[in-house]
């Protein structure tokens, strides 16, 4: 009985090219990455069924915090509960930066609609007009 | 005599070039985050007080109370009625617009299921009214 010789080429990868798929990767992760990210607060966000991704980037967001006790923060910015109207002034200086400027507002599920409107009407004043109020899915 | 020129190769050593891409892949692959925000859309009325002259059939009133009570024109109604209800007016009336009317002290988390269920009763046009204090 006689065997056929086995084929003496070993199986190996290829691995020249590998530096050039992880450059790829590499600069794939770079341009998607927006460094900046604020701690924020701790909130309890509401649920919501309807609910939809905010279009566009993330560089686009500035995102404003309410939590329970009323703490309210704006990307990097306190706002202390007597000066409200410091807000208009931030997000004034963000929008006139960025015209396509978003809200993102994360209040707290407990937080009554008072200190809600006073923001509302605070960033009608900045000319931020678009809001996305956050939720999760339900 | 002249001394031959030695010949040295003048290359940088690239052996290690993946491991740096590497690790440079695996910063940027920690520090992206690829979720994205997810909530309601709402545009908040240009600033003033602007007068909008509205015809008082096209307007139904829903008032939201501190305990989280809803009456939508005057009858008390549960929250998840009220889809129902605003799909059933939209239908006999396509220029309906919903006025939601909160006081200083109702819950957000009341706030945000309301407008859930006249989103899902496709409401456009959706009025925020300012709370009476």
């Amino acid at each position: 009985m006689k065997f056929t010789k086995k084929s003496q080429s070993k199986p190996e990868i290829p691995t020249a090219s590998m530096p050039d798929i992880i450059f790829m990767l590499l600069i794939f992760f770079m341009v998607s990455t927006v460094l900046k990210q604020y701690e924020g607060l701790k909130v309890h966000l509401p649920s919501a069924v309807k609910i939809i991704k905010i279009k566009g980037s993330k560089r686009h967001i500035t995102t404003i915090w309410i939590d329970k006790s009323e703490n309210i923060v704006v990307d990097d910015v306190t706002i202390k509960s007597d000066e409200i109207s410091k807000i208009r002034n931030v997000v004034w200086t963000k929008i006139s930066k960025d015209i396509q400027l978003k809200i993102s507002l994360k209040g707290d599920k407990n937080v009554s609609m008072g200190v809600i409107t006073d923001v509302q009407q605070e960033l009608r004043k900045a000319q931020a007009l678009r809001l996305v109020y956050s939720a999760i899915p339900q | 005599m002249i001394a031959k020129k030695r010949v040295r190769s003048a290359d940088i050593p690239s052996g290690s070039l993946a491991d740096i891409a590497f690790l440079l892949l695996i910063f940027f692959l920690v520090t992206t985050t690829i979720d994205t925000d997810r909530g309601i859309n709402m545009v908040l009325p240009p600033p003033g007080d602007i007068e909008v002259v509205i015809n008082p059939k096209n307007i139904i009133t829903m008032v939201i109370n501190a305990d989280g009570l809803i009456m939508l024109d005057k009858n008390p109604v549960d929250i998840n009625e009220i889809r129902g209800i605003v799909e059933k007016r939209q239908n006999e009336n396509p220029k309906l617009i919903i006025s939601v009317k909160t006081v200083r002290d109702t819950k957000y988390d009341v706030y945000i299921q309301v407008l859930d269920q006249l989103k899902k009763a496709n409401a456009q046009r959706i009025s925020i009214a300012e709370p009476e204090s």
